[in-house]
């Protein structure tokens, strides 16, 4: 079968295009994409696609012959995701070709309404697909920057910081849950080992909760360091937090705990033999 | 057959483990400490296994019952340079190595067997004052 769409994208390309682009810039917000880029992409896909279409099979986008019309919109729908469109924004571009293409369809075939019909369903259907594709990657771009965005955070949110020769100290601010304190582990442990520290530090004290599960994992973690030759000390327990450990039945016998950062810090100078004097100078 | 050395330092031995342990190994290596201590009348061990990249149940109960028999001869045991993986690995495992002394490296392990665990008496690292 020959189709229809195949010999309208040939002879009429270029006033398809011109009508396609003024439809795309009316609807797309002003100056977050210069005319010349879009038209360029325009053009592309116009291209592409005519060259796609020519092959048999129309029912799927899935065909080798398709690959570069996937292509071409996968980078569309990468970028436009990127500058913040919305994924309707991001579907239209493909989804608003349906007006010039059927007012072809249409001029050429008006005399056999059945033919006409059938033509236009296979065009609207693969036009469906190709801007349901956009949707699918716009989404999926947008997911893969949520999840580094967390990352960064989950780094962030955990450093481990030098106080001293010989002690670190490990502020945890926010809700600790497993994959927060696996990563919190990992860290203290590791700068452990690169520091030489016998004393970390680890301040509660922006922890609003704590329940058994993160507890464990405290413990899991003291318990690690002190293989490792390290002694922990957990300072900035809020009142709430040692009811509630108290409650859980956590047993903490043998770990140090201090109320606040400066007390672990005076006890961890006073561990590694050093001393402070405060000289009053005037 | 292979075998994990021993090296005497003074009253202590050293043990460096650079290949990975298997069952038979640690068994080994067992008896010769065991043996090694009441030749020497060694006061302290040092297990240096910063080169241990995996450390199964069966090898950290070696370490305990080593230490647990060096107590029984009279020695001290410090198990040095455990790698961060490894101690996270032991603790999944429920092997705290309870009675095990550590320390990072072999040169704070040192200390520790020199002061004999006595905190009071260990060296300071910054001059007082």
């Amino acid at each position: 079968m020959d189709s229809k769409i195949s010999s309208i994208l040939e002879q009429s390309s270029t006033e398809l295009l011109s009508e396609w682009l003024q439809l795309l810039t009316s609807s797309y917000r002003q100056g977050v994409l210069k005319e010349a880029e879009l038209r360029e992409e325009c053009r592309e896909f116009l291209q592409a696609f005519a060259k796609a279409v020519q092959g048999d099979r129309l029912d799927s986008i899935q065909g080798p012959q398709w690959s570069d019309v996937r292509d071409i919109l996968t980078h569309m729908s990468r970028s436009r995701s990127q500058k913040g469109f919305t994924p309707s924004e991001t579907a239209m571009f493909v989804l608003s070709l349906k007006q010039p293409l059927f007012e072809r369809l249409r001029q050429q075939w008006s005399d056999r309404s059945h033919e006409l019909l059938d033509e236009i369903w296979q065009t609207t259907t693969l036009l469906d697909r190709l801007g349901l594709l956009t949707t699918e990657i716009h989404q999926k771009t947008r997911d893969e920057i949520i999840i580094r965005q967390q990352e960064e955070l989950l780094e962030l949110s955990t450093p481990v910081v030098k106080l001293w020769h010989n002690i670190l100290a490990l502020p945890i601010i926010g809700t600790l849950d497993s994959a927060r304190t696996q990563i919190v582990m990992e860290s203290l442990l590791q700068k452990i080992v690169e520091t030489g520290s016998e004393i970390a530090i680890i301040d509660i004290t922006g922890v609003p909760t704590v329940d058994t599960l993160t507890a464990q994992h405290l413990l899991k973690t003291i318990t690690a360091a002190r293989l490792m030759g390290a002694d922990c000390i957990i300072s900035g327990i809020r009142p709430q937090i040692a009811q509630t450990i108290v409650y859980l039945g956590v047993d903490l016998q043998g770990i140090i705990t201090k109320s606040t950062l400066a007390d672990a810090f005076a006890l961890a100078l006073r561990r590694t033999g050093t001393q402070i004097h405060r000289s009053d100078v005037k | 057959m292979e075998r994990i050395p021993i090296l005497q330092m003074g009253d202590f031995l050293l043990v460096t483990i650079q290949v990975d342990m298997h069952d038979r190994l640690a068994m080994t290596l067992q008896d010769d400490l065991t043996n090694r201590i009441c030749q020497a009348n060694a006061r302290g061990v040092l297990i240096d296994i910063s080169a241990l990249e995996i450390v199964d149940s069966f090898i950290g109960r070696i370490l305990g019952n080593i230490a647990k028999m060096a107590k029984v001869l009279d020695a001290q045991t410090v198990v040095v340079g455990m790698q961060p993986a490894v101690a996270i690995t032991l603790v999944e495992l429920g092997l705290s190595l309870e009675g095990i002394r550590t320390a990072l490296n072999v040169e704070k392990g040192m200390n520790l067997l020199r002061t004999g665990f006595d905190p009071q008496s260990a060296p300071h690292l910054f001059p007082r004052g």
